[in-house]
């Protein structure tokens, strides 16, 4: 599966201020992090920030926190300010009455569509930060 | 209201628990099954090596269940822990339990010489895949697959 950039930014921008939450951090920072593109990642932020997930800290040393709920908070809520996530199944012939093989075509497809949307909807803020630490972590 | 961590017992269910396990599935489920849970709990409450049905209690209180059976070579798989079942007091939830129940569980499936959990659930069931999520399991080498009859 391959998000569109904005729900990357999206996640990228969650879960470095969800992983510390006491910390601010600026879109310059995150952006630098990540090597996107500031002007990019700023508009995604706005967004994030309309949808209540961050919060923009005015002043000496502000910059963005993280204001949602990371263990209600998934991957799927953040992904789906940006983009829909079921529309391989929906894909048609344009026109073409639906055949039994664009039927079964449809029936692979939202199999696939099915297990994204589980995957993603099933997987909070909180349990990607943990791996994203684990991940981390020095090897033992 | 959640209780303190460190208040929680976790035990081998005994016939003694089965009213409190059936109320607790009921109240997930809607669904009043005794003789089910009777069955289980006969089946995995310490009577035979390498199943396990745990209880999870502060004082006199249920606050959850957790079952699971190691088992060897099904679907090719060398020997791993399963885990079949797990409920918590809904008041509880996000308070511990479920990852105290899961940890004696993997603890015991660990003591048992294995080094790989799993467990099967519904793709709808958000609710306990974001909790098994949370304690570090991932989609693993199998699919599960089905058809009508």
């Amino acid at each position: 599966m391959k998000l569109q950039m904005a729900s990357r930014l999206a996640l990228f921008a969650i879960l470095e201020l969800a992983g510390d939450q006491e910390r601010q951090r600026s879109a310059g920072e995150i952006a630098d992090a990540y090597g996107v593109s500031l002007n990019h990642l700023a508009k995604v932020l706005r967004d994030l920030s309309r949808a209540g997930l961050v919060e923009a800290v005015r002043g000496v040393g502000g910059g963005y926190r993280f204001s949602g709920n990371s263990k209600r908070t998934t991957l799927l809520d953040v992904i789906l300010l940006f983009e829909n996530v079921d529309g391989h199944a929906k894909e048609g012939t344009n026109g073409v009455k639906a055949s039994a093989t664009e039927a079964a075509l449809s029936l692979i497809l939202k199999e696939i569509d099915d297990t994204v949307r589980a995957t993603l909807q099933s997987i909070t803020i909180d349990t990607a930060v943990k791996l994203t630490h684990r991940l981390s972590a020095p090897k033992k | 209201m959640n209780v303190n961590q460190s208040t929680i017992q976790i035990r081998t269910a005994t016939a003694n628990d089965l009213g409190a396990v059936t109320m607790l599935d009921g109240k997930i489920t809607g669904l009043d099954k005794p003789d089910y849970w009777r069955d289980l709990i006969r089946r995995f409450g310490g009577r035979k090596q390498d199943r396990y049905f745990l209880i999870a209690e502060t004082g006199t209180d249920l606050l959850g269940f957790i079952m699971g059976e190691v088992r060897a070579w099904e679907f090719g798989s060398p020997p791993c822990g399963w885990i079949f079942a797990v409920n918590v007091e809904p008041d509880q939830r996000l308070g511990g339990v479920g990852t105290a129940l899961f940890d004696a569980l993997c603890k015991r499936f660990r003591d048992g010489g294995v080094t790989t959990v799993r467990t099967m659930l519904a793709r709808d069931d958000t609710l306990i895949m974001s909790f098994f999520r949370s304690q570090g399991m991932m989609a693993g080498p199998y699919i599960e697959l089905e058809a009508a009859l």
